[in-house]
């Protein structure tokens, strides 16, 4: 009986995993929706909510995790969103902050929840730490033992919020 | 029986369940060899290290390819809530997953109807789903870094890349995390910190802290936090306490670094092979 009950309790955060994107203008959020729906991503138009209104009346809700996927495809239309949050916490801004260490021999960089550490000799990849997501691995797998020039672009290659840390990462590392 | 749940780098993996073992310097599950290279499969390898000097019971594994589309990982939380209460687990331990809250939903439904409720430890992306579901307080264990404490802390970020700024902070506020995160009921009932001090937690109390030996360079080494959650996964299957299993899991982790001495460089699998000398010596009372 405990076990029926439970399962008729709704989730209290069931929208937690969603994200936002808005556009410019509504043509945009049309073909971005156009886009995003033939290749069978889980996306629907919205009414934005209060303050995030800025010209625009209507926003595409995505799963957030997908968000550096479903960018990338976009782009291939040379269509950017305006704009990336997730839903209902208002105006949350992705980490801007780096840290960086240094190991004498090697140097760390770390963006949100990634980290990427090269050898200041020749700028090889030695470790990629950190994160949650599936894509970890495969990009560690794809980066470490290469040089940054060498090396796939995380932006390119990921697909989830942790590949996107993982681009700021190296982004800010390739300034060293 | 222990339960291991994740996934491997590689959108042709099938999905496979069973026992897991050591094949040379693979693992091996219904004859597919996989790499230890980091993530689940250094988790799976750690725990199968401790096993060779702690009596455990059969670590069983749940594995499928996934590189970040998040396929995969629907394929396993598909299969999941129809069989999962078919297995026997003691530990259930959820590792790289897509964090994806609806399924996370639909597997903590499964375990209610699994005949004897596992101890469930929960870290990676299914952490952040645990977290974002508003379910936490279900788990047994949470085993975040310290950047991921910042994101249980903060009541508002769906994942730590959304992590506000005024809550990333210094090693010296993380017992503040500790208590924000229990406040806002995103942490499990027991946790392990992992950093440069590893924290025990107990509802929201601090009941151990570790810092030595220490080694920075662990920091760069991908797959050190896995190892320690692998560490706790075997364990607690063993029958240490949770408090115990915690300390223990953070010890091991810092002698295997003390008797390897390693660079940034150092992969994780080299550190892996150290288990069983670095928990000989717990054992033995040397530490």
């Amino acid at each position: 009986m405990l076990r029926f009950f439970k399962k008729l309790i709704k989730p209290k955060k069931k929208s937690a995993d969603r994200g936002i994107m808005v556009f410019e203008n509504t043509s945009e959020v049309i073909r971005a929706e156009k886009i995003l729906k033939k290749t069978g991503r889980s996306i629907s138009v919205m009414g934005p909510p209060p303050e995030i209104r800025t010209g625009c009346d209507l926003v595409i809700e995505f799963p957030l995790i997908e968000e550096l996927e479903l960018k990338r495809e976009l782009s291939k239309s040379n269509i950017f969103p305006a704009q990336t949050v997730p839903v209902g916490s208002g105006l949350l801004q992705p980490v801007s902050l780096f840290h960086t260490k240094d190991f004498g021999d090697f140097i760390m960089v770390r963006a949100a929840n990634m980290k990427i550490t090269i050898s200041k000799k020749d700028r090889r990849i030695v470790n990629i730490s950190g994160g949650g997501c599936p894509d970890v691995p495969y990009l560690a797998e794809k980066m470490t033992g290469k040089t940054l020039e060498e090396s796939p672009n995380p932006g390119d290659i990921g697909h989830t919020l942790c590949g996107y840390a993982l681009q700021l990462a190296y982004e800010e590392i390739l300034k060293k | 029986m222990i339960g291991i749940v994740g996934t491997v780098p590689d959108d042709n993996f099938p999905l496979v369940h069973g026992k897991i073992e050591f094949s040379g310097d693979k693992i091996k599950i219904n004859n597919n060899f996989v790499s230890i290279n980091r993530c689940t499969l250094a988790l799976m390898a750690a725990a199968l290290k401790v096993s060779e000097t702690v009596k455990c019971p059969e670590i069983y594994g749940f594995l499928v390819g996934d590189t970040g589309k998040g396929y995969g990982s629907r394929k396993l939380y598909e299969f999941l809530t129809k069989n999962l209460s078919s297995f026997d687990l003691d530990i259930l331990t959820f590792h790289y997953l897509q964090p994806d809250v609806d399924w996370h939903n639909k597997i903590l439904f499964a375990i209610e109807d699994m005949k004897k409720r596992p101890v469930l430890i929960a870290d990676a992306g299914f952490m952040y789903a645990a977290k974002m579901s508003g379910q936490a307080l279900s788990y047994d264990f949470f085993t975040p870094d310290a950047g991921e404490l910042a994101f249980l802390a903060d009541e508002l970020a769906p994942h730590p890349f959304y992590t506000r700024g005024f809550i990333l902070s210094t090693d010296e506020d993380l017992p503040l995390l500790v208590k924000r995160a229990y406040k806002h009921e995103n942490a499990a009932r027991n946790l392990i910190v992992k950093g440069k001090t590893d924290y025990i937690v107990k509802n929201g109390e601090i009941l151990k802290t570790l810092d030595s030996p220490s080694f920075d360079s662990m920091e760069a080494i991908g797959g050190t936090g896995d190892t320690i959650t692998g560490i706790l996964t075997a364990l607690l299957g063993a029958g240490f306490d949770f408090t115990k299993a915690g300390e223990m899991s953070c010890l091991c982790n810092r002698i295997i670094a003390e008797l390897l001495n390693p660079t940034p460089a150092t992969q994780v699998a080299e550190l892996i092979d150290k288990i069983p000398e670095a928990m000989l010596k717990i054992l033995d009372g040397k530490f």
